[in-house]
């Protein structure tokens, strides 16, 4: 068996495995530009014709799932953290979809 | 073969000089995984947060018809209002993550700068929320108006109360950094309460779709 010990270093804590490049505050203020124009477009939809509800109901969706792909990926450090706290993560959201999508197909919600 | 890390959680060593090992939070961790206990359970919390979103989220879909003799969404829903509660609250998002880098890089006054301002800007988004809510009783819907109206009190009422739960953990980890003496020694739990928040934020990003945004 091998182990690792770290040394006892003043540093801020560390663990093996989380090691990544710190993206830097500019990359951050640059998601939430495009976070805060992706809000706007939706904000903007809620203007648009009764005839275009099947394009506004895509575009919804779409910046919905973008979003949220980019706030865990990004500002929740997923794309860099080890692949183990995405699992974690990723058992609960699964398991919610898979849940909830039976529910209201059962109550014919998309019907 | 397992690998074993033998981890010290941010100073071994008192002021004096002194080891301070399995003592509070200078204790030594050891994880099988290599990987942060507190941060791993963090995140399973989170994945168990989806289920209880999730729930809220469908029960206000299969409910949202159901005014009844109250208004319905279309009638009381300010969009305009909620749009600006949820740029300010994705900005809240930036200022946290803010925090964490100057967490990481040791800058207590930094954190305790972007940490404050996410608290305000949470603050600002559960004001207007009981603004919302305010003006929705006053119009008519109040929690048991219908069922449209209970299950989104509850829905947002929920969302509402894991704001302010933020706003409370982002304050108390203000005055524990003050009171910290060693500079970045809260890293891990800046970056544990932005992980809750950042989770807030994304929860807000389905509700504001799903909720406000499609028309029932």
């Amino acid at each position: 068996m091998s182990s690792v010990i770290e040394p006892a270093l003043p540093d801020a804590p560390h663990h093996e495995g989380e090691a990544h490049d710190h993206p830097t505050d500019k990359k951050f203020i640059e998601i939430a530009i495009i976070l805060a124009l992706i809000t706007g477009l939706e904000t903007w939809t809620y203007w648009w014709p009764q005839s275009w509800h099947t394009i506004s109901l895509i575009v919804l969706i779409g910046c919905m799932v973008l979003k949220f792909v980019m706030i865990l990926l990004y500002f929740m450090h997923l794309k860099w953290d080890s692949k183990l706290f995405s699992l974690m993560f990723y058992i609960g959201l699964v398991l919610a979809l898979g849940v909830y999508l039976v529910a209201l197909f059962t109550f014919q919600f998309f019907s | 073969m397992a690998e074993i890390a033998v981890h010290d959680d941010a100073h071994a060593h008192d002021a004096h000089g002194h080891g301070d090992h399995g003592h509070g939070d200078h204790g030594a961790h050891v994880t099988s995984t290599g990987l942060s206990n507190n941060k791993l359970a963090m995140w399973l919390f989170l994945g168990t947060e989806c289920l209880l979103f999730g729930g809220l989220i469908s029960t206000y879909m299969l409910y949202r018809g159901r005014n009844g003799d109250g208004p319905g969404p279309n009638q009381v829903f300010d969009i305009p209002l909620t749009s600006v509660s949820s740029f300010v609250l994705l900005m809240s998002s930036l200022t946290m993550v803010l925090a964490v880098n100057a967490a990481k890089a040791k800058d207590d006054r930094n954190t305790n700068l972007w940490l404050t301002a996410t608290a305000l800007l949470g603050s600002l988004f559960v004001g207007g929320q009981v603004y919302e809510f305010t003006v929705f009783y006053h119009e008519g819907l109040g929690f048991t108006t219908s069922l449209f109206s209970s299950s989104f009190f509850t829905l947002t009422g929920f969302h509402g109360v894991h704001v302010t739960l933020g706003v409370i953990m982002l304050m108390a980890l203000v005055g524990i950094i003050v009171r910290s003496r060693i500079p970045g020694d809260k890293a891990e739990v800046v970056e544990l309460v932005g992980l809750y928040w950042h989770f807030v934020d994304v929860v807000w990003v389905v509700i504001f779709t799903l909720v406000y945004l499609i028309p029932a």
